[in-house]
């Protein structure tokens, strides 16, 4: 079914009660072309593009959970293509443009809000950082500006720009079209389109070992059995080392945990995105009001999905730094996710070394804002056998042959990405 | 909050200490094949269980402590003096 105004009516009619089920819950079959490992957004839109772009349906997608009950559904739902190095500001790029029509596309409200994304400045070495990383985005054709400190305070007249501040600001860097999109509209959207031309949608299905036969992957074991398929594709996020040790595959990815906060909802106060590099932390509005917050990885390995105190300590003491006035809300939840987080702080998406098995991952904590490009081009990849020019720099071969893609400058600390 | 045994301290707060990462690594020598040497700076088995990991006493003892704790968990399994292990550099 077309969801449209005229489909709203239609059901409002019969009291909303006739709505299709927007996906199946199929039986996995013995046999399918393709095998996704992984039912957040990743493992959907890998489906869904594989089904669109290359005909290709006879796809199951297996989830161990429920839909987008991993990161996709823990993440600050903040998208943006900010980026300095040319391989992540062109990847980045396609998915915010893939983001810009996916309601479209999907034929379901993903709201998109480019309500704009903007990193603030507190010294004179980030106002160095942030011309340079501006500089570089509009010569590749992305929109950056430069706000000064009193068309800042103009804006959001709650950030503290006071000289007397914490943390003076000096300016700072404004995506115009990054925003926010509502994260689990994501999942749903893309696994109903996915459905919608076929692909099967298995949760509850946990994978618990890969088969390889003459050095090609002949199929998964699975809680529902076993399921034979020449091409297996993992979208497993923090996960990713796990799954890739079943085909003996090590991957260069340690997992840590990324909490996240929402206050009680208020009345509207913030209309953009505000982070700031320099005190490690992010905010935003969502439409029920909440005000989302972010900051740091806990700062150790962890696959646990739940973080520690001091993490939040950190997160809203920075938060009353920027905006005083937010003392007066509660915190309401906090929660965490486990992030795959990469020796370069650069994703792997393409072919490992076992024929038929590819992966998207390693998303450092950036992962929700990839998720269109990355299925777009993992499912490229899968269908043609070979990476697309726009992933073809992140190989995991990238690593032994001295072509990491270090946005950070950081080396092989993956927690300090 | 993580309950960290220090051998020489005791049990202490997460935050008095600074995370080193993996400290099962051991630094390959200068002569040793490249493939060696990309499995030492990049490649981690990263476990979900039991993971054996470096922690300086950075606002104690400043002393090295192994810890092994599972990742699914966070439960402390044990803590003892690092043996001159090193790891990835600490932030």
């Amino acid at each position: 079914m077309k969801y449209s105004i005229f489909s709203l009516a239609r059901n409002a009619l019969s009291h909303h009660e006739g709505w299709p089920l927007a996906w199946r819950s199929p039986r996995p079959k013995a046999r399918y072309d393709a095998v996704i490992v992984g039912g957040g957004g990743h493992g959907l839109a890998t489906a869904y593009y594989l089904a669109k772009e290359h005909g290709l349906s006879n796809v199951a997608v297996l989830e161990k959970g429920y839909l987008g009950g991993g990161n996709t559904g823990r993440n600050t739902t903040i998208v943006r293509s900010n980026y300095h190095l040319d391989p992540n500001a062109h990847f980045y790029e396609l998915s915010l443009m893939l983001w810009e029509g996916l309601a479209q596309d999907l034929n379901f409200n993903v709201m998109y809000s480019a309500r704009g994304v903007l990193n603030l400045v507190h010294t004179p070495a980030d106002m160095d950082a942030a011309m340079r990383r501006g500089n570089a985005m509009r010569l590749n054709g992305i929109d950056a500006q430069f706000l000064t400190t009193d068309e800042i305070a103009r804006w959001i007249p709650n950030l503290d720009c006071s000289p007397t501040a914490r943390f003076p600001i000096h300016g700072g860097l404004l995506q115009p079209r990054g925003g926010t999109v509502r994260h689990d509209a994501v999942a749903w959207g893309y696994a109903r389109a996915a459905d919608a031309r076929g692909v099967d949608i298995i949760q509850q299905c946990e994978v618990t070992g890969i088969r390889i036969e003459r050095g090609a992957v002949a199929g998964v074991d699975t809680t529902q059995g076993f399921i034979a398929t020449p091409k297996l594709g993992l979208a497993v996020a923090g996960n990713s080392s796990v799954l890739a040790s079943m085909a003996g595959v090590r991957l260069p990815i340690e997992t840590h945990v990324l909490q996240a906060l929402v206050s009680d909802p208020v009345k509207p106060v913030l209309d953009t995105v505000v982070t700031s590099g320099a005190v490690h932390f992010y905010i935003s509005q969502s439409d029920k009001g909440e005000l989302v917050m972010g900051g740091d990885l806990d700062f150790c390995n962890s696959y646990s999905q739940r973080g520690n105190l001091p993490i939040i300590e950190h997160v809203v003491s920075a938060c009353l730094a920027l905006f005083p006035s937010f003392g007066r809300l509660k915190v309401m939840r906090t929660w965490g996710g486990n992030c795959d987080m990469s020796m370069d702080g650069s994703p792997i998406i393409g072919n490992l070394p076992v024929r038929g098995l590819t992966m998207t991952g390693a998303w450092n904590y950036g992962g929700f804002k990839a998720t269109p490009a990355s299925g777009f081009l993992h499912a490229y990849t899968i269908a043609r056998g070979a990476p697309h020019p726009l992933n073809a720099a992140f190989t995991l071969e990238r690593f032994a042959q001295g072509r990491t893609i270090d946005e950070k400058g950081m080396g092989a600390v993956p927690w300090a990405h | 909050m993580l309950l960290i045994p220090c051998p020489w301290c005791g049990p202490r707060a997460q935050i008095e200490f600074t995370y080193g990462g993996d400290a099962t690594l051991r630094r390959p020598a200068p002569d040793a094949p490249e493939a060696v040497w990309v499995d030492y700076v990049y490649m981690r088995d990263n476990p979900a269980g039991p993971h054996d990991e470096l922690w300086l006493h950075s606002a104690g003892c400043r002393r090295w402590v192994r810890v092994r704790r599972d990742t699914r968990t966070h439960d402390i399994l044990a803590g003892t003096p690092a043996g001159g292990a090193t790891a990835g550099a600490a932030t």
